[in-house]
This record gives C-alpha cells, structure tokens and sequence, in this order.
C-alpha cells in the first residue's frame, strides 16, 4: 500500500514531479468548455433589476413597459419566485449564537445592500433581458441605513432585522490563561489598531448558471461554475422542493474562483427557480458590476490588539478585539461568521505562549453580504500577530528575526495545543525561517538597506511568520448541519485499452487539480499520467464529496485518487496474476505494463490484460474477481484541521515623498506536506501572495456612508497587476501530515495568509526612522504620507 | 452589460461623416479607436448613440511636417505616437507621455483626436497639447476652422467642438534647439490614470506647465510658470498649489493631490535641469 516516497528514482514516481497539466493545452486552445459556452434549445436568458438604495421598502413593482420590449418572455417579482422557492438562513449550530434573517431569492419587501435583485427580466437575449430591467419600474420608500461597523451595535443606530432584536450576528471569545495579569505584570505591553479593506475575489470568469428544469422527467439539470457541485445540488433541491436525486449540476471549466463560487447566491437560486416555474433552460452570466456589487465581499476588519513581552522577547499574552461587518445576511450555508472565527482561532498561531484572549464581533449593515474568500481570516490575523511581534521587537531593540526564534514553537515541540486551542500535528517553523533567511541574505539585505538609508533610500523588510488551516474535519460545517461534506472520493476504472479513468469529487478552478489527480492516480495504479483521463464536477457522475476548497483538494482528494489508485493496482495485479500463473505480490505495475516485481522484466501490458478481462472473459478462472474500478472515500479522523505553516519577506522601497511603496522583492517559505507537483505548488504560492500583494497595497470597496458602492469596475477598484509585482522566490520545507499516506496538507491560501503582513511590516520597517507607522490596509500613497505627517488636511 | 446602440455607419471620407452626423438628430457619436466610447456603452452610460465609424478614413492618419511646424491626424494611434520618429524628434513630450497611457492593447487602438475629443481631464494628451501650445482642426456642417488648444478645453468631457463637428487633426510647433519637454506623473499601477500628473516644457521664451488629473480640465499654470522663469522653484509649486482643483475620490483626496503635485513639479525642474546639460 505505502509509497516510498524517500526514493526520487522509484518506479513510476510522478508524485514530487512536475507534469503536465492535462487541461492546458485545451484552456489555451479557446476550446474549454464554460457555462457561457452552452447553448441549449429553447434558452433564455435572465437580467436582474436591483437595489439602487441600501435599504428601502419596494411598494410598487410596474412592469407594463418592459414587458413589451421586443425579446421580453416574462418578469418576475420576488414574491412570484418565492412562490416555488423557499428562503434560507444562514446559520450553523455550532457557531453558537449566530442569527440571521430569512433571505428570499429576490427581495419579497425590501432590499437591503444596493445590488440586492428585486425583480427578474427573462428574455431571449441578455440584450433584450437588460432593456427590459431598465424600464421595470420600482417604488421604494427609503429608510435608514447601516453603513458603519463601529456604530453598529449603538443605542442610537436603527436595527436593520427588527425580528432579531440587534444588529449582532454574532460573538465568540477565545479565551485562555490570565490575560489581564500578564498584561500587568508585563515589561512591554504594545497595542496597535489595524484596519484591513473590504474586498471581492474579482474571478476572471464571472459567477455563470444555466438551469433547465425538464417537466417530462422532472429533473433538474443545471450547469454552474461551482467550487462545491454536491453542496449546490443540496442547496437547489431544498428550496425548490425537488429530491436530492432529480438534481443534477454540471460544473465545467472554471475560471478561477478564490472562494468566492462557494457560496448560495440569491440571483443563481432565482435563476433556477424560474426555469422550474418556465420549464425552459434559463441563463444568467454575472456582468463585471454585477460581480463588484453582488459576489461575496471579504475581510471588513476593524482590530484593537495588544501584545505584552518580558524583556527577554517572549510573548506573554495577547488580547484581541476583532470587529467585522457582514452586509445584510450571513451568506447561506457556510455563514459570514467564519471569517470573524478564524481570525479568533489564528491570532498568534505560530508562537508558543500561554495567555490567550480574542474576541470577534461580527455586525449587520447594509452592504453587500461577506463571506469566504481565499485565506478566510488568515491575512488579518497574521497581519495582527505579525504587526504586533514586530513592534514589540522593535520596543525592545530587538532584531525581527530574533524575537520569532526566541517564540516560534520549537520544530519538535509537536503534537501541540496552541492557546487558542488549535492542535498542530507538526509544524516547521525554525527550519522554515532557516531557508528563508538563507535564501533572501537576510545579513546582506539589511547591510543594503543601512547603506541606503545613508544616500536618502527608505527601504524595509519586513518578516510574517504564519499558519494556515487546510484539510478541515467535519468539525467545519458538518457538526453545524450543514451539508458540506467533509469526506471525498475517487473512482479510479481501468478500461479495456489499458488507459485509466478517475473521477473524482474535488474540482478544478484553473488552480490544477486535475493534474494533481492525474499524476496521483498515474504512481497508484503504475502508468504515465497521460493515460490517466481526470474527469470532476458532475454530482451524476464522480463519488461524493465537499469539492474545492480550505485548500482541501490534493489533502483530502489527492488521498482518497491515492487509496482507489492503490486499490485498482491491486484487482489489475489480481487478474494478471491468474493470467500469469503468478503470484500477485510479486508482479508490479510500470509504465502501463505489468511488470516482475523484482526483476522489473515485462510480463504484459494492461492493453492485453483489458482485452481478455473485456473481451475474453471466458478464458479467465471462474469467480476471478474482474472489477477493473475502485472507488475509495477519505477523510481526516485524528485532528479537525491539518495545519501548514510557512513564511514569508517582503523587501519595499518607500518614496517618502510620493507615499508610494515600490515592491522589490518577496520571498516565501511554505511547508505544505508532500509536495505532489512542485510547479503547480509554486504557482498557488505565487498567485496567493499577489492575492495578498493586492489586499496589502491596492483592493479596497469603498462605499459612502449611504451604503452606496463607490468603485463597482476594473478601472476603479484596483488588483495588483503585474508591472507592480515583484520577483518571488519560493522555498519548501515538506512535513507531511501523518494522518494520511500521501502525506499532502494543501498550498491553495499560504501565499494570501502572509503576504499582506510582510508588507506592512516592511513598510513600517523603513519609516521607523522617522517614528511612522502605517496599520490600515491597503497602505496608498496617501495613507503613507498621512502617516508620515506630511498632509496636514 | 450590453451595449444598447441605435445604429451603425462607416464613413467613406471625413464629408461623408460629416453628413452623417448631420442627419443623426443629436445622437451621432464618433467612432474613432472606441476606447473609452465602447467601454462607456459597455457599461449603458451611453445608450441609443448613432455610430459614424471613421475608423478606416486613412486620410486622417499620421505624422507630417508642414509649414515648419507637425501635423498630426486625428487618427493616429497612441502606440504610433509613442514611436513615430517625427514625434520623437520635435514632440518627445507627446512620445513620452504615449508611454504612460494605459497598456499595450488600448495604445494599438486608441487615437490622439479621440482622446482630445474625449477631453478626460485625467488623460495625458489634452494637457501636452495644451502645454505645447497646439491648434486643433476641426471640420463641421459649415466648413472647417482651427482651435487653440488653450480654448478647447472647456470641463469635465466638454470641448469647444459644436454638434456635428470632427476632429480631424492638431498642428503645433515643433521643438526648438535645446527645449526640453518632460512628462511627471504618478499613478497607483502602471498605466492607471494618473493622480496627478505635469507636462513641463523650457524654450526661451520661458517654462510652460500643463497639469492634468487635477481639476476639471488640463490646467495651465501660468503662476506657476512665471515663478519658474523668475527661478523660484518654491514659489512655483506654491503657485500651483493654488492655480489646480483637484477633487478628491476613492484613490486619493484633493490634499494628496495638490501635494503630489508640488512634488512633480520638483521632479520635474530637477529633470529638466539635467537633461539640458
């Protein structure tokens, strides 16, 4: 069953081996296959009419004139939808405490985020669908909005869901040891309040669904750029009253999702409710302003944070307080508490201390709905961390890197509960920073750095040691009651021309999972990965699982490829060793061909062994078992997450003129487990800290205090592109989780978790001279200045 | 979004548009390289236009010298302007600042008149015309006449050209031995419009400055020019303090602006000083 993965050279050793990834050619080809690509008989197509106001009653729908622009079929209100679909609520058992309101597909009565759908324009072009949601005219009664976070919970603010008493969706405290007498008793206490902007996963394909719902059979078929095909068919099939079974979704290419196509969007659940009150395939395609205003937002934090050492630089305790604002809804069914949760359960993840206090507080107002985006929590609990570390090194006299030796937990202090009771199984962050300093001169660096600051040069580096959480339990969602699954499966077949099929319940966003599939299965069962033909996203088709995400694809669905892979080994070698007249155990499989184990001498290649087990069976011993499939389900047991840990440096340049921060550099050691493909590991770093890059110096939503969205383009609302970015140099250090035989914890969010602190902190390494410090994300030119006094008004 | 257009012609020549235009009821737009105009219908900011595509009219493309002085058709594109060599040798203020508009893709596209038409009181070329002291020709239903840059530019996305009148090409003197002309500017990307940004130029006759990004139209900072010809840096980004009116918005405030500016203007002598050496 093992693989030993210490031996580069072994037979069939793809795994640690950078391949090809079997999509690409057909990607940059033009011939995938997105939602948008479909054209189906008797389609049309839907365009929302939406919110112009935060918050308002609707007290008139007139429709008379949209109805008769050429194209138009029908148009529906929220309470005609609300007839066939019923609300949700997004909330989970375990996040104690957690409310919120019943949200309809389109509002019944009253909107609530400007973008919220109030009607639906069905048409036979999108074109005509648009003229028509142009002329749709609504009456609303405005009322008064929610836009700020820290007035929130004020006597004096309106709650926004009368029925829930307050505008609280949700508290939670972490708490352990004696915060307050640390605090007391400390040489330094260092308190800091950071801010980090509201932002969108800005998919490079928009959120797209086709639904068709076929009267005949009554089925539902629905085509969808999905992370989670299984929880989609879930979530349809409740509210619009249909069996699980007699719901299909189909999820094609995808083009990128970061997160944020996990999630029950109101205008998608619309979408197919009205081809179930039609009974003809109807499309929506989000358009970019669509995508600013209606997919999830993310990361609206407001902190107040302390951190108390000794005067040897160790950390004695820290004290959070976490303040987030979700919109109107906690999003279905994942809910807009997490994000408040993580950072509750990350802050301080890497260092080994004893008292231990955060709290979150998560608020309605009236914006956009938050909910996960990649590194859910992460960059803002290691922006704290790593932002408070720093200054108390800097407090203290202290060296950055000394201050994180002197607190890492030691690289053998595993298994270990942290004081925010998460349990590592094995981390390695002594060796991680080792490599790091190694490969960035750390000692060069800052003799550069000093030289330069001798001629005029403000240049920082700045350090971010992280955690990332990946692999989650069912202590995720599943005890919430939530059905996200947990657990994932494989089915890997072999057909008669010796070449392999696995299906497989993880998904593929462009991020390569399906390579990583490919190359997995292709080492389990013994061919090239070229024979191993990956198909994913049909719930009529793979196994069962969560899909994609939490970085759970090669952890979670690499293993359970692994175990089928494995398992079809065994049956294949089972047969040929009836053929041959030979003991299985001492056949192997290489390169397609069944092979002596020991010798490595050719027996016969699976091409054969299909023929006779398809063909010519009747050769074969009778009650020879000849399933060529096996499918196997994974999940972890030991631990509710794995960890991974790594970290990260960021060199800057600061013009203390203009504010702006030029990005030189950026370094990142990760320890993700086994390594499957070192290429497609590189790049979820790469991209994941030009997520982070992003977060740090360019992406906020900005709204006016209205609740209106100021910045709903591309031209507006700013992501990192690549003339700003700097070269990267990523570094592995591989401890592989032992609850599993490939040993994977998954590398999708480490770039995003601990880019945006090595910034900050690099920054603020460079204006530390002048007494400057910037804590409020993104760091623009003009925050930089402000924080340097230069702007008086 | 989809655009929502009423309808569509391509020109045979510039009367042909002209006429078109015409007979378009007030909603003739002109199609030149559509870089900003077919974003804005993609986005229904502008509906129902009647599109007169001049795009193939060949005539109103390149660079020529005439009567001592360079003639630009309204139709060459920002990636020509960048690189022609005319440009480059008696204009280098329009190459260089080519190089800061946008990407590659919308310089292949887009042209100089669509862009002074357009008049985006953020964009480089309205002001480098203005600070290079440029003529607009302009042709209309009722023949054709000039424009001094210095009066074209009226607000935010309004020009002096009437209804119905084209762009057809800008004139404007060439370099003198030892001009400088220099592009300052900075944006928050690379190819970003600009939060603020300066076109400064030195003949004898004295300094010229041109602002954009920072008010309502490119401004002339005639206070601030005179205090550079008299010497005093410090005045003249006082100066130009005073003679810009940025706005603020979700990239920067006003404040941030008018400083950046100063600093431009810094970096600016401090580069023209150099390269005149």
């Amino acid at each position: 069953m093992t693989i030993d993965f210490g031996h580069p050279d072994r037979p069939n050793s793809y795994i640690g081996k950078t391949v090809p990834r079997p999509n690409a050619p057909r990607l940059v080809q033009g011939r995938g296959e997105y939602v948008d690509d479909m054209v189906l008989p008797r389609m049309l197509h839907v365009a929302f009419v939406r919110s112009p106001f935060a918050h308002a009653r609707i007290t008139g729908i007139d429709a008379a004139e949209a109805k008769a622009v050429p194209g138009v079929v029908r148009i529906f209100t929220g309470a005609e939808v609300a007839e066939v679909c019923t609300p949700w609520v997004g909330v989970l058992a375990h996040l104690q405490g957690l409310k919120s309101p019943p949200e309809y597909a389109i509002a019944v009565d009253r909107a609530c985020w400007v973008g919220e759908p109030v009607a639906a324009v069905v048409a036979t072009s999108r074109a005509a669908a648009e003229e028509g949601a142009a002329l749709v005219e609504v009456d609303y009664d405005v009322l008064p909005v929610v836009a700020d976070m820290m007035t929130a919970l004020d006597d004096d603010t309106p709650v926004l869901h009368a029925d829930l008493g307050d505008n609280l969706a949700f508290r939670r405290v972490n708490e352990q040891g004696d915060v307050d007498a640390a605090m007391a008793g400390a040489h330094k206490v260092v308190t800091a309040h950071f801010t980090t902007a509201r932002h969108t996963g800005v998919t490079p394909e928009p959120r797209s669904i086709l639904a068709d719902w076929n009267p005949a059979d009554e089925r539902m078929t629905v085509w969808h750029s999905t992370q989670a095909p299984h929880m989609m068919q879930t979530a349809l099939a409740t509210h619009l009253d249909i069996a699980e079974s007699r719901v299909r979704v189909i999820c094609g290419d995808v083009g990128g999702s970061y997160g944020i196509k996990v999630h029950v969007y109101p205008d998608e659940v619309a979408t197919a409710a009205i081809a179930r009150i039609m009974g003809r395939p109807v499309k929506f395609i989000a358009d970019r302003l669509e995508s600013f205003s209606t997919d999830i937002h993310a990361r609206d934090h407001e902190i107040e944070a302390k951190i108390a050492v000794d005067a040897e630089g160790r950390i004695l305790a820290m004290d959070v307080d976490d303040w987030t604002a979700i919109g109107a809804y906690s999003v279905y069914p994942r809910t807009s508490a997490m994000e408040g949760n993580q950072v509750v359960n990350l802050c301080g993840g890497p260092y080994d201390f004893e008292h231990y206090r955060a709290r979150t507080s998560v608020v309605f107002q009236n914006k956009t709905p938050t909910c996960q985006y990649r590194a859910v929590g992460h960059p803002i609990a290691v922006a704290i961390t790593e932002g408070l570390v720093d200054m108390a090194a800097a407090e203290l006299g202290m060296d950055p890197v000394e201050i994180r030796r002197r607190n890492l937990y030691a690289d053998d202090a595993y298994p270990v509960t942290s004081p925010a009771k998460m349990r590592f199984e094995g981390l390695s962050h002594h060796k991680s920073l080792d490599l790091l300093l190694d490969l960035m001169d750390y000692d060069g660096l800052r003799a550069e750095q000093a030289e330069l600051r001798e001629k005029g040069v403000y240049r920082g580096i700045g350090i971010a040691s992280f955690i990332e959480l990946t692999n989650p339990s069912p202590f995720m969602y599943g005890i919430g009651g939530a059905r996200i699954s947990a657990q994932d499966g494989c089915t890997v077949r072999m057909d008669p021309d010796g070449s392999i099929v696995a299906l497989s319940g993880v998904t593929e966003q462009g991020q390569g999972t399906e390579a990583m599939l490919s190359q997995v299965v292709a080492e389990g069962v013994g061919v090239a990965p070229g024979q191993v033909h990956v198909i994913t996203g049909d719930t009529q088709v793979t196994p069962y699982g969560g899909g994609t995400w939490a970085s759970r694809g090669a952890g979670i669905g690499g293993e359970a490829a692994l175990r089928a892979a494995r398992a079809l080994r065994d049956s294949i070698l089972e047969v040929a060793g009836a053929m041959l007249q030979s003991d299985a155990a001492g056949l192997d499989i290489r390169d397609g061909e069944v092979v002596d184990a020991k010798s490595g001498e050719a027996r016969m290649p699976l091409e054969e062994l299909g023929r006779i087990v398809y063909f010519r069976g009747d050769t074969l011993p009778q009650g020879l078992p000849r399933e060529l499939v096996q499918t196997r389900h994974y999940i972890t047991s030991e631990y509710p997450f794995a960890f991974t840990n790594g970290v990260q440096a960021s060199y800057v340049e600061v013009d203390t003129d203009t504010g702006n921060v030029r990005l030189l550099k950026h370094w990142c050691v990760e320890d993700c487990g086994r390594i499957i493909n070192p290429m497609l590991v590189d790049e979820q770093i790469r991209g994941g800290i030009v997520q982070g890059l992003g977060g740090a110096l360019f992406e906020e939503i900005h709204y006016d205090e209205d609740g209106q969205l100021l910045n709903g383009s591309m031209a507006d609302y700013l992501v990192p592109m690549a003339a700003e970015m700097p070269d990267m140099v990523i570094g592995h250090v591989e401890t592989p989780t032992k609850e599993s035989s490939l040993g994977a914890k998954g590398a999708g969010e480490a770039g995003t978790a601990g880019a945006p602190a090595a910034v900050m902190n690099a920054i603020n390494d460079a204006l530390r001279p002048m007494g400057a410090q910037v804590t409020h994300m993104p760091f623009t030119p003009e925050r930089v200045l402000r924080a340097l006094g230069t702007l008086k008004d | 979004m989809k655009a929502s257009v009423a309808g569509y012609i391509r020109a045979n020549d510039v009367a042909h548009a002209v006429r078109l235009l015409a007979s378009a009821d007030g909603m003739g737009r002109v199609l030149a390289g559509g870089q900003s105009l077919v974003a804005a219908m993609n986005m229904r900011l502008s509906t129902g236009d009647m599109l007169v595509d001049i795009s193939r009219l060949t005539e109103l493309e390149g660079v020529t010298e005439e009567d001592g002085r360079l003639r630009i058709g309204a139709l060459t594109r920002h990636a020509e302007i960048g690189r022609n060599p005319l440009i480059q040798t008696h204009a280098p203020l329009l190459a260089e600042a080519a190089g800061h508009i946008a990407h590659a893709a919308i310089r292949n596209r887009g042209t100089i008149g669509g862009a002074l038409a357009h008049a985006d009181p953020a964009a480089e070329f309205p002001a480098c015309i203005l600070c290079l002291n440029a003529v607009l020709h302009v042709t209309g239903p009722d023949g054709s006449r000039d424009i001094a840059a210095g009066d074209f530019f009226h607000g935010l996305f309004e020009t002096a050209l009437e209804e119905g009148e084209i762009l057809t090409a800008i004139s404007l003197p060439k370099a003198e031995p030892g001009e400088v002309q220099v592009v300052e500017e900075m944006a928050r990307r690379a190819g970003d419009y600009a939060l603020a940004g300066l076109c400064v130029t030195r003949r004898r006759a004295g300094y010229r400055i041109a602002a954009f990004s920072v008010g309502p139209r490119p401004i002339l900072a005639t206070g601030a020019m005179q205090a550079l010809d008299a010497g005093d840096l410090d005045a003249a980004v006082a100066n130009l303090a005073e003679e810009i009116e940025p706005a603020s918005d979700t990239q920067a405030s006003a404040a941030y602006r008018r400083h950046l500016a100063g600093v431009l203007l810094r970096r600016a002598a401090l580069r023209i000083e150099g390269e005149a050496q």
